[in-house]
Formats: structure tokens, sequence, C-alpha cells
């Protein structure tokens, strides 16, 4: 099951042993969880602005810095979503560079978990596993099932049975066996933790879970290479495991300490963003805990619904340390946060792009992210798998048909601009 | 008061392979004291250089984590199962 690689190993965080290639999320000796290290050295010379440049338009183009074992022929044209500039939703929360990250437009099934699953699944191949897994909150589900299905892997994926229904077509589809478990997240992880304990199988977020994580690194890679190969001030990321804020800054040091971008004057500033029914680490960043006081999730902000986040202590820590800073919206702010997404930048995100925006609007409301600085927010998912969320927003629109006559359209428009419709307001306002 | 201690594959080779065993500790300082005579080399990996559990492990009663029950407080009740689980984040963003 080991591979041996010059390149990249497992190391523990906490007591630095290392442990070469395998399937193993955990230290033996501390528990601590282990993470990838690279020989980055060997890197310097070879992973350069126009390597990258000649390599393909997806996450590949910066597989020098990722755990893909050799051999390994990667045949999706996984990320490199567009960075867009948001200027019209920057006009209305008061920012004049802003930049959103756009993932809810990532190949294969539309949410930046592709990235992390292509990392995963090329390491469950190498390590011999048949059946792939996980726990998930459903973007996850969705793409371990499509790209499970695509290698010709086994797929079984444990979700909670209140998912949206989306999310549960949208790994049903794939042929994947998707088992429902009667109770949040948290439950749904814990049995995955011992089902991986007796079964042979590869779960991307339990045994193969420090390869997937590097994944997420390809978010900061494509913002630095898209923003011409400088860093941005501050990054506004959705936080449910705590993982892909601390990757990004991972990716970013990469890039300085390889010379691709220039090591700016301030760090970079992560800004966390949590749902207020679920806000284990914005809570810790706020009273500046050094504990994660785990919660019962309570926010139609599923995806991001993890009241036990392992990797939060340690995205807190990394929040504060840089000057960053974290916050929670309502349910009520997220939805305002989708449609102002969708109505200035025509993106429809899902609700933890719902809460990402409305967190953004509020850190420049309270002056935490000042007008001028460059800033990229990260839109992990697409709204149309939580398109419930929405469910009687626009009933006052579609509420009734117009005969084919001009007439009556005219008459229609006349009633609609006379009606008082309910007004949009930006969630930093509040 | 018996419970029952569960235990992940992991940690077996501190315990002579066995994955489950009762206890009759009343709340979980207890069980922990008592591992230090039942199985001292369990007790030295789960437990940091001043005697407290490690950060990374979390202790589930029946189907809810101990943290919500009152932790270090809270009194095992008889046929309890007591699960000790490496924490292992998930699948969100």
């Amino acid at each position: 099951m080991d591979y041996s690689c010059s390149t990249y190993e497992l190391m523990c965080n906490e007591c630095g042993k290392r442990y070469g290639n395998r399937p193993l999320s955990g230290c033996p000796d501390c528990l601590a969880p282990l993470e990838i290290v690279y020989d980055l050295l060997s890197a310097k010379g070879v992973f350069t602005r126009d390597s990258i440049a000649r390599g393909p338009a997806s996450i590949w183009r910066y597989a020098r810095l990722l755990p893909v074992p050799e051999g390994f022929q990667p045949d999706l044209p996984v990320g490199f979503t567009p960075l867009i500039r948001a200027s019209r939703l920057g006009a209305r929360i008061g920012a004049n560079n802003l930049y959103v990250k756009n993932d809810a437009v990532c190949f294969p099934t539309l949410s930046f978990k592709d990235r992390v699953v292509s990392i995963a699944l090329a390491n469950a191949r190498k390590f011999g596993f048949d059946t792939v897994g996980c726990s998930s909150t459903g973007n996850l589900a969705n793409s371990v099932a499509a790209q499970a299905a695509r290698l010709g892997l086994k797929a079984c994926i444990l979700v909670p049975a209140d998912l949206e229904p989306a999310k549960i077509l949208n790994t049903l589809v794939y042929g994947a066996r998707l088992i429902r478990i009667d109770g949040n997240y948290d439950h749904v992880n814990r049995l995955s933790t011992l089902i991986a304990d007796e079964y042979n199988w590869g779960f991307v977020n339990v045994n193969l879970r420090p390869y997937y994580a590097e994944g997420s690194k390809t978010v900061g890679y494509e913002i630095a290479e898209q923003l011409g190969w400088r860093l941005p001030d501050n990054v506004v990321v959705p936080m449910a495991g705590g993982s892909l804020i601390r990757k990004i800054r991972k990716a970013f040091n990469e890039l300085i300490f390889l010379g691709l971008v220039k090591k700016p004057a301030r760090p970079v500033r992560f800004f966390g963003a949590q749902a207020t029914g679920c806000s284990p680490i914005s809570v810790a960043v706020k009273e500046g805990t050094d504990d994660i006081v785990p919660q019962r999730p309570n926010t139609i902000a599923r995806s991001l619904a993890i009241g036990n986040p392992a990797d939060g202590l340690a995205a807190a820590k990394m929040i504060l340390a840089d000057g960053g800073w974290a916050e929670d919206v309502s349910d009520v702010e997220i939805v305002s946060g989708i449609q102002e997404l969708a109505e200035t930048e025509g993106i429809f995100t899902e609700t933890a792009g719902g809460v990402t925006t409305s967190v953004t609007a509020r850190l420049y409301a309270h002056g935490r992210i000042q007008p001028d600085e460059t800033t990229v927010i990260c839109i992990t998912g697409n709204g149309l798998k939580t398109t419930d969320a929405l469910a009687g927003r626009f009933d006052h629109l579609d509420a009734r048909t117009v005969r084919p006559r001009l007439a009556d359209f005219d008459a229609y428009l006349r009633s609609l601009d006379g009606e008082s419709l309910p007004e949009l307001i930006a969630a930093g306002e509040r | 008061m018996p419970i029952k201690v569960v235990l992940p594959t992991a940690f077996t080779r501190h315990t002579d392979g066995h994955k489950q065993f009762d206890s009759s500790a009343a709340n979980l300082p207890a069980l922990l004291t008592e591992f230090d005579t039942t199985f001292p080399a369990l007790s030295t990996q789960i437990k940091d250089e001043h005697g407290k559990l490690r950060k990374f492990i979390n202790i589930y009663i029946n189907d809810e984590d101990i943290r919500f029950l009152g932790g270090d407080a809270y009194a095992f009740q008889d046929g309890d199962e007591v699960m000790l689980i490496p924490s292992i984040a998930g699948g969100g963003s």
C-alpha cells in the first residue's frame, strides 16, 4: 500500500516524524494530523512561471507541488476557474479592488471539492483501493461520486439525512452508493472514521485526508497567477472544517519561497466566514480562545455545518497571527448574500457563497478591510445545488401569466412597477 | 456501574489487541486514571506531558460528544458506550 516518492511525504505537524506515503491521516505516536511536506528546494528553477504557463489550463499545471504519484496521467481539466473583477459588487459594499474566485463553475461537479477529490483519488488508485468513500455535506459527495465513476472505482458515500435534495440526486446519478445517516455531519464523520478503521476503503477525507487537503492549495496558486503573479492583500474564505483557508496560505508561502511572487510588505490577511448557526471557528477567533468549543449546527448553509472542525483551532490561530478576522452571519443574511452576488456579478452561488459574500460586506462595513486593498473572495459552490434556500423568494414575480397581447404586457409591467417589491439590504449595512 | 470502552484499531497495540473492554470508572478522569494501571502504554499515547487528554482525541458517550454532556463532570451511566476517536476534519469548505 505504501509508496515512496522523492519529492513529498507525510509528516506529523506536532512531533515532526515522517511516514513516507501511505493511507494515514493521524500520527500513530502523538495522534496529531499528518500533512504533506515537499522537497521545495528541488522545485526551485523547475517550477517556474514559464513551466506553469506551458501546462494545461487546469490544476495539473501545478502538479509539481501536488502529491500526485509518479505515472498518474490526469485527464480531467479540474479547476483553473475564473478570477473576475467584481466592480459592481464592490460598488455596493464599498470595495474598490474586489475579486471573486469563482469555483461555482469548477469542473466536473461545480464546487472546489473537485480539486481535492482529484488529488485524493489519484492516490487511492496508487494505494490499491477499489472502493472509495467520504463523509460529506454534499459537494464532496458529488465530486467523489463523479470522479470515482470516471476512474472506474466503486464509491460509498455517507451524508447527513437532511441534505439538500439536489446534492443527493447529484450523487446518486453517478451510480454511487449513498447512505443517509440519521444525524448531523459530525455524526457522519465519526461513523466514517470507524468504517475506515474496519474496511479496506479509501475515505478521501479520513485515511486519504492529507493528500486530499493538498488539492485546496490550487486555489491559492490560481489566485496568485491570475492576479499577474502577485498576492492579494486579503482573502475571504468560507470555513467548515477549516482546511481550505490554511491551504491557500500554504500555497502563497510556497510561491514566495520559490520566488514566483514577491513577499508582500505585510502578510496576506485571511478572513474566515461562517454561518452564525455553526460558527465554532469564528467564535474562537472573536474570543481569542485557544480551544474550539463544538456546536450543534443549525443553519441553511449545510455545506459549512461542521460543529466540531478538527482543523478549526489551527485555522483560528493562523487567521489571528496574520492580522485577519472571522465573522458569521444569519440565515437571512446568507440569502441576501446569494442574491447580491447574483444581481451584481451574475454569479449564482450556494448558501456557503452567500455566507462569504455577506461576511465580506460586513468586513468592509466594519472597517476590517480598507476600500482600496486588493481582496479576493472565494466562492466555493454553485447555487443550483441549494435552490431550496431561495424557495418562495420570487413567488410574487411568477404568480400570474400574461396573455400574448401587447396591451396585456404593458398592463402587466405597469402593475409590476406599481408594486412595492421587497428591497434588498446589503448584508454589511445591518 | 459497568461501562463499555471502545478503542480504534490504532490503539490496540497498547491493549494486547483488545478493542473493547468493560470499566467501572465513574467518569472520564477516573477512566483515564484507570488506564495508568491497566494499559500504561495507552495512557502515555493519549495523554500529553501534563497528563491531560491530547486535543486530537474526541470522546463520545454513545453517539454524543462528551463536551455536549458536561465533559469531565459527566457521570457515566450504567451501560454507556465510551468511544475514543482521533479527530479528523471533514468534508466542507
